[in-house]
């Protein structure tokens, strides 16, 4: 049947009860920008949907019951041993059901993935700076989404009951039971009575299966239909403005593209759970209160909270007969905290930082906004050390490092680090603006030394191509300190007063906007460029006297 | 000319010279070298000329640090009186001793001594102050043994130190519980009845020697296991699972996303 | 073409443009010019689409097109190097066809390869994940390749609008609003606002109130455990009660937990407790009946023998590492030390407070027993501790 004949057919039914020519047609002409950064989004989209394929397949056979059973299953050693029914039946998918090792494995690798994929997608939108206006609120249902995420992911691995998740929740339940006033009130209700009970492994169950894969589901359908609205950002580049969107249209490439890019996914996880094995349940046996292993340790994405309890020294208060236990609650909840929730005020201090309340649909280049890049820095190597804590019993035993060494390296570098982060990021944000400007001004070197007719020698050089020029001179430049002042006979709001607060505001607007301004470019034709360095101030060089010999180098078109 | 002379040329004659010549490095290696541990036979029973066979080695080889008479060296090595056939057997099959550096704690390495001059020692030390002797080799089968409460009382006693399957871990001061791939299960029986270095003791009072049978069959059934989920990334946890889903599967993503969206190289046209 | 300005210095006589485009500060639509089909077709052709009408409706997916029908075609019909696109078709067309011998693989594999033993599930998993995943590698090539190489190249421009509605559509949905709210008469009578939204307060906190049977009070549940006067110590895992003649081997430890409640993990997450023998001197005693910092309380010993908390009183993990040689105890969780010598005090690491020690005894048979329960709360601090 042909393609008009199909239309007429099925697509004619559909349109008189949906009204949908005009809307369809919108959708397939949309054009979605194309760059491999903004691919990363779709590795979590995809993933998930893999999470909720390999996860509904597991319910068919998993049982969220801690009754204890004895085993007599596949699995010879830990035939005759005393287990939940949870692990019993974690064992039984992964020895006794036919591709449930591998969904068991695809599902944990996803998961992993999944978070893998939120840290980088998060990353590169801090860096272009796509969560600026219009795009604030994606972004704080991205952060929810990945606090989603993260507790999904630990709830997920605690249900099988094994002696290495059991621990974990063991840990949260000490962790719990620390908040002063409710701490011990909250670990009750949440496990139902003492630990571990038989509660706990149920109740995780449905919110890991239904509660909050379904907020996930919701959000994430929240998060791209705002990304439909408000279309996707774009990168610098030849064309593409403030004001439009470049690139190839969902019909059918865009679709093409997607496509294939989920099968990679799909690809990387069938894989992996073929080729690494993850999560061997069997091997940790079931959980136990009385045992633990060395080098125990939650799945990547909780590292760093993992890191921050190992790193805090022992400080509490007692006073009046109540403990405040300040070794337990402050790491588990300070530093986080102040990553999660500076990440998510973060927008919003910028504009308040810098007045910008523009519009913004062009990402910036990283080295364009240094501060903010090099804030981003900081605060992922504060993250990263806390991360490498989480593993230092591992690190000390592989890398021949003495055990408290890493404690006292990381609890210094955790301040240290971050610091000498900002600077030397900073720097060198600022060092490559001023290659973007060199090359601006000066265009590039072509190799071709000619000899002036007084004896000295220059090299020419000529501009850049249109599309390298494009993406130099990008930059969102913010309005100016004054410029956002109220009108005559109106009272400033206090950012803007001269107060204490204005003042800081002014010395962050300082801070935060500084940068290697964009020259004029070199536009014309091919200029000497003096090659004993007489001052690189920028604007001294010969230029070639007009009609002088010789061949043009390579030209950019219709310049010269 | 010859067939292999005829094919010299050949553009995988090369990469074939290659693979031959480590085969048979190999080959060759495994050939000389032997896997250097002590037998898990039970040595024959202690006599005379064993004990005195064994002094002579003990003067050679120990004595400098232990002292002449075993009776250890403050600052140095402690006596051994006392401490019996079983702490001497395990530290010597393992290699630990004679030790390369002095303290507190040795790296197993190949040993030194074979094992009849192994079983010698010992029974000269068994004979100054008595201790542990070397288990029999019926006290160290895994035939019916109970792997279940074994990995109870592993989990429970061991793995603290050397992790869920044995894999070693961490201790304080640069220490660590070495991992249990290599040991035997004689001297997977001593360590435990004799505490060896920072190693706690269990005697055969307290983890009966059924029970340290039951142990011993989980050690050696559990890392003989195949792990049928792929390569098992160390057995060490998901810190190695985490990177491998970093430096893996999101690199190969990136990967796959650079490639969807590569613009055209005008060559390609 | 020759320029007829002197290549002077930048910006001096510009050839084309008046200036780049001024695109991130104001609000001028300042599109790209098409660069024009390149007669090679080399590169990618360019189309501006649907600049919107300045006042037309907005649609919830907005784009409005040029009245009727484009005139012009704006996709291509073929790629623009044919004989690429025919050796790119045959690869995409291999790539699908293994694609489809790999699932069949699978099925295969699915139907003859048995589980049920730990090899079996590694033949199973390999096979069935093999052909899984090389079955979506070969659809992800193929279809990557033919959206590269098949399809022609495209660029197209689609122009935004601001997001920001115009005044007028703000005006009329301001007006409708209040319009509404005046019909409502909410803003208008009080009296009815507040009685309505003082009847809500008691049905939003019901979902709380539902929730309080979650679980017990914790009461004083975490300030005793299962050990009591006369409970016989067993080793976790065999049961087997231990005399202190047997456990008498200096630098021994051992698990135990109180008879009768091994096997119930609730109590034994908080009576665990370590056993541990010591060599005569090594122990630093006090004679006092309760416990003292940095001693261990003799009264509450056997023959060297001291029995700790095994529950760290960090997080709550079992504190089971045990070096001979320093006397530490390390949680291997978080690295917790104690020193074993000098009542379990904290050396290193984040916890704060020593492992409480439990005192025993034996029994007329010499068996040793607890002489009570401890004297503090072991595990995690929490609020009401003191």
């Amino acid at each position: 049947m042909s393609v008009e004949r199909a239309l007429e057919g099925v697509g004619g039914w559909l349109d008189d009860r949906f009204h949908g020519a005009r809307g369809a047609r919108v959708l397939l002409r949309k054009v979605f920008p194309d760059h491999w950064t903004f691919l990363l989004g779709e590795i979590i989209l995809y993933s998930f949907v893999i999470l909720l394929l390999t996860g509904t397949f597991l319910t068919l056979w998993f049982q969220p019951s801690m009754t204890q059973v004895v085993y007599h299953g596949a699995y010879v050693p830990l035939r005759g041993v005393h287990m939940s029914e949870a692990y019993a039946s974690t064992l039984n998918i992964s020895f006794d059901v036919r591709g449930g090792l591998l969904m068991r494995q695809i599902h944990h690798w996803a998961a992993d993935l999944f978070m893998a994929g939120i840290f980088a997608h998060m990353i590169r939108i801090f860096f272009t700076g796509a969560y600026r206006k219009p795009r604030e609120i994606n972004y704080l249902i991205g952060i929810t989404l990945l606090t989603l995420g993260l507790v999904e992911g630990l709830f997920g691995y605690s249900l099988p009951d094994d002696l290495l998740s059991g621990a974990g929740l063991r840990i949260l339940q000490g962790v719990m039971q620390s908040i002063p006033l409710v701490g011990t009130y909250l670990a009750f209700f949440l496990f139902g009575g003492q630990f571990p009970g038989h509660l706990i492994v149920p109740r995780l169950y449905i919110l890991h299966v239904l509660l909050i894969p379904g907020l996930i589901l919701a959000l994430v359908t929240a998060h791209l239909f705002i990304m439909f609205l408000q279309k996707h950002t774009q990168m610098p580049g030849k064309g593409r403005t403030n004001e439009n969107v470049v690139g190839a249209p969902m019909y059918p490439y865009f679709m093409a593209k997607t496509g294939a890019f989920f099968f990679f996914t799909f690809a990387v996880l069938a894989l992996a759970g073929t080729f690494a094995q993850i999560n061997p349940i069997w091997l940790y046996g079931p959980f136990n209160p009385v045992a633990m292993s060395a080098g125990s340790q939650p799945d990547f994405y909780m590292g760093a909270l993992e890191g921050a309890l190992r790193v805090m020294p022992a400080w509490q208060w007692v006073v009046f007969g109540h403990t405040f236990a300040f070794n337990v609650f402050i790491p588990a909840l300070l530093p986080l905290g102040i990553v999660f929730g500076g990440a998510a005020f973060w927008p919003f201090i910028e504009q308040w930082i810098t007045g910008d309340r523009r519009e913004h649909h062009v990402n910036d280049r990283p080295r364009n906004a240094p501060a903010r890049t090099a804030l981003g820095i900081a605060v992922i190597t504060f993250y990263g050390i806390l991360w490498a804590e989480g593993a230092n019993d591992l690190i000390a035993v592989h890398l021949d490092v003495p055990l408290y060494w890493t404690t006292w390296v990381a609890r210094i570098a955790i301040f240290v680090g971050p610091v000498l982060a900002y600077f030397i990021t900073k720097r060198v944000c600022l060092a490559l603006q001023r290659k973007d400007a060199h090359l601006l001004a000066h265009g590039m070197e072509t190799g071709i030394i000619r000899q002036l007719p007084v004896g000295e020698f220059i090299e020419e050089t000529r501009p850049v191509d249109e599309e390298a020029m494009a993406v130099l001179v990008a930059r969102s430049e913010p309005p100016p300190l004054r410029a956002l002042e109220a009108g005559e006979g109106e009272v400033p709001p206090p950012g803007m007063r001269g107060g204490a607060l204005g003042k800081m505001r002014e010395r962050l607007y300082t801070a935060v906007t500084e940068s290697i301004p964009v020259p004029e470019p070199h536009l014309d034709g091919p200029y000497g460029h003096a090659i004993e360095t007489n001052g690189h101030n920028g604007h001294g060089q010969e230029s070639l006297p007009a009609g002088s010999a010789g061949t043009e180098p390579g030209g950019s078109e219709g310049q010269h | 000319m010859s067939w292999i002379t005829a094919r010299r040329r050949h553009p995988a004659a090369g990469y074939a010279v290659v693979a031959f010549v480590l085969v048979l490095i190999g080959v060759g290696y495994a050939v000389v070298t032997s896997s250097g541990n002590a037998s898990a036979s039970s040595p024959a029973p202690a006599n005379a000329a064993q004990i005195a066979f064994g002094r002579r080695v003990f003067v050679e080889d120990c004595a400098t640090c232990h002292g002449l008479f075993a009776e250890g060296q403050a600052g140095q090595a402690p006596s051994l009186i006392g401490v019996g056939a079983a702490a001497v057997d395990f530290q010597v099959s393992t290699g630990r001793m004679p030790a390369a550096v002095l303290g507190a704690e040795q790296d197993r390495k190949p040993p030194h001594l074979n094992p009849a001059q192994t079983h010698a020692v010992a029974a000269y030390i068994q004979s100054l102050g008595g201790g542990p002797p070397i288990p029999s080799a019926a006290q160290v089968s895994t035939a019916g043994a109970n792997i279940g409460l074994g990995q109870r009382l592993f989990v429970a006693n061991c793995a603290a130190c050397h992790n869920f399957v044995g894999a070693g871990g961490a201790l304080t001061y640069g220490k660590y519980a070495p991992p249990l791939t290599a040991s035997t299960p004689t001297q997977i029986y001593e360590a435990m009845l004799t505490g060896p270095e920072a190693m706690p003791a269990f005697n055969d009072l307290t983890i009966t020697p059924q029970d340290k049978r039951d142990v011993i069959a989980y050690v050696t059934q559990v890392r003989s296991q195949s792990n049928p989920g792929g390569f098992s990334l160390g057995r060490i946890g998901p810190v190695t699972e985490g990177l491998v889903a970093f430096l893996g599967l999101l690199l190969f993503m990136v990967l796959a996303a650079l490639w969807i969206t590569a613009k055209h190289r005008k060559a390609h046209e | 073409m020759s320029d007829t300005n002197s290549p002077g210095m930048p910006g001096a006589g510009d050839s084309g443009e008046d200036s780049w485009p001024e695109y991130l500060t104001s609000g001028e639509a300042h599109g790209a010019t098409p660069s024009g089909g390149d007669p090679e077709g080399r590169r990618p052709r360019h189309r501006v689409i649907g600049t919107p009408p300045p006042a037309a409706a907005r649609t919830l997916l907005s784009e409005e097109e040029a009245e009727g029908p484009p005139a012009a075609r704006e996709l291509p019909a073929e790629p623009s190097d044919p004989a690429s696109a025919k050796r790119a078709e045959r690869i995409v067309a291999a790539c699908f066809l293994l694609a489809m011998v790999a699932g069949f693989g699978f099925l295969v594999a699915y139907a003859i390869v048995g589980v049920g033993t730990i090899s079996g599930a590694l033949h199973s998993n390999l096979w069935l994940g093999g052909c899984l995943g090389v079955m979506l590698l070969l659809l992800a090539s193929g279809a990557t390749i033919w959206v590269r190489r098949l399809m022609p190249e495209v660029e197209l421009t689609e122009q935004r609008h601001l997001m920001r509605s115009d005044d007028k559509d703000r005006e009329a949905f301001k007006e409708t609003f209040e319009e509404g709210a005046d019909a409502s008469q909410f803003v208008k009578r009080p009296l009815v606002r507040r009685t309505l939204l003082a009847a809500t307060v008691p049905l939003a906190v019901a979902p709380l109130f539902l929730l309080r049977d979650l679980g017990p009070l914790p009461g004083t549940s975490l300030d005793h455990t299962a050990w009591r006067k006369g409970l016989r110590l067993l080793v976790y895992g065999t049961g087997r009660p231990i005399t202190a003649a047997e456990f008498n081997s200096p630098g021994s430890i051992i698990s135990v937990g109180p008879e009768g409640y091994l096997d119930n993990d609730d109590e034994m997450a908080k009576a665990a407790v370590t056993l541990i023998k010591f060599r005569p001197g090594q122990l630093q005693f006090t004679t006092a009946n309760h416990a003292v910092p940095n001693k261990v309380v003799q009264n509450w010993t056997v023959n060297d023998i001291v029995a700790y908390s095994k529950i760290c009183t960090h997080v709550g993990c079992p504190a089971a590492l045990y070096e001979q040689t320093t006397h530490h105890i390390l949680c291997p969780c978080h690295q917790s030390t104690f020193d074993a010598t000098q009542g379990a005090r904290v050396i290193f690491g984040p916890a704060t407070r020593p492992l409480p020690q439990l005192p025993i005894g034996v029994d007329s048979q010499g068996y040793l027993i607890a002489l009570g329960d401890f004297q503090e709360p072991v595990g995690p601090s929490f609020w009401e501790r003191s």
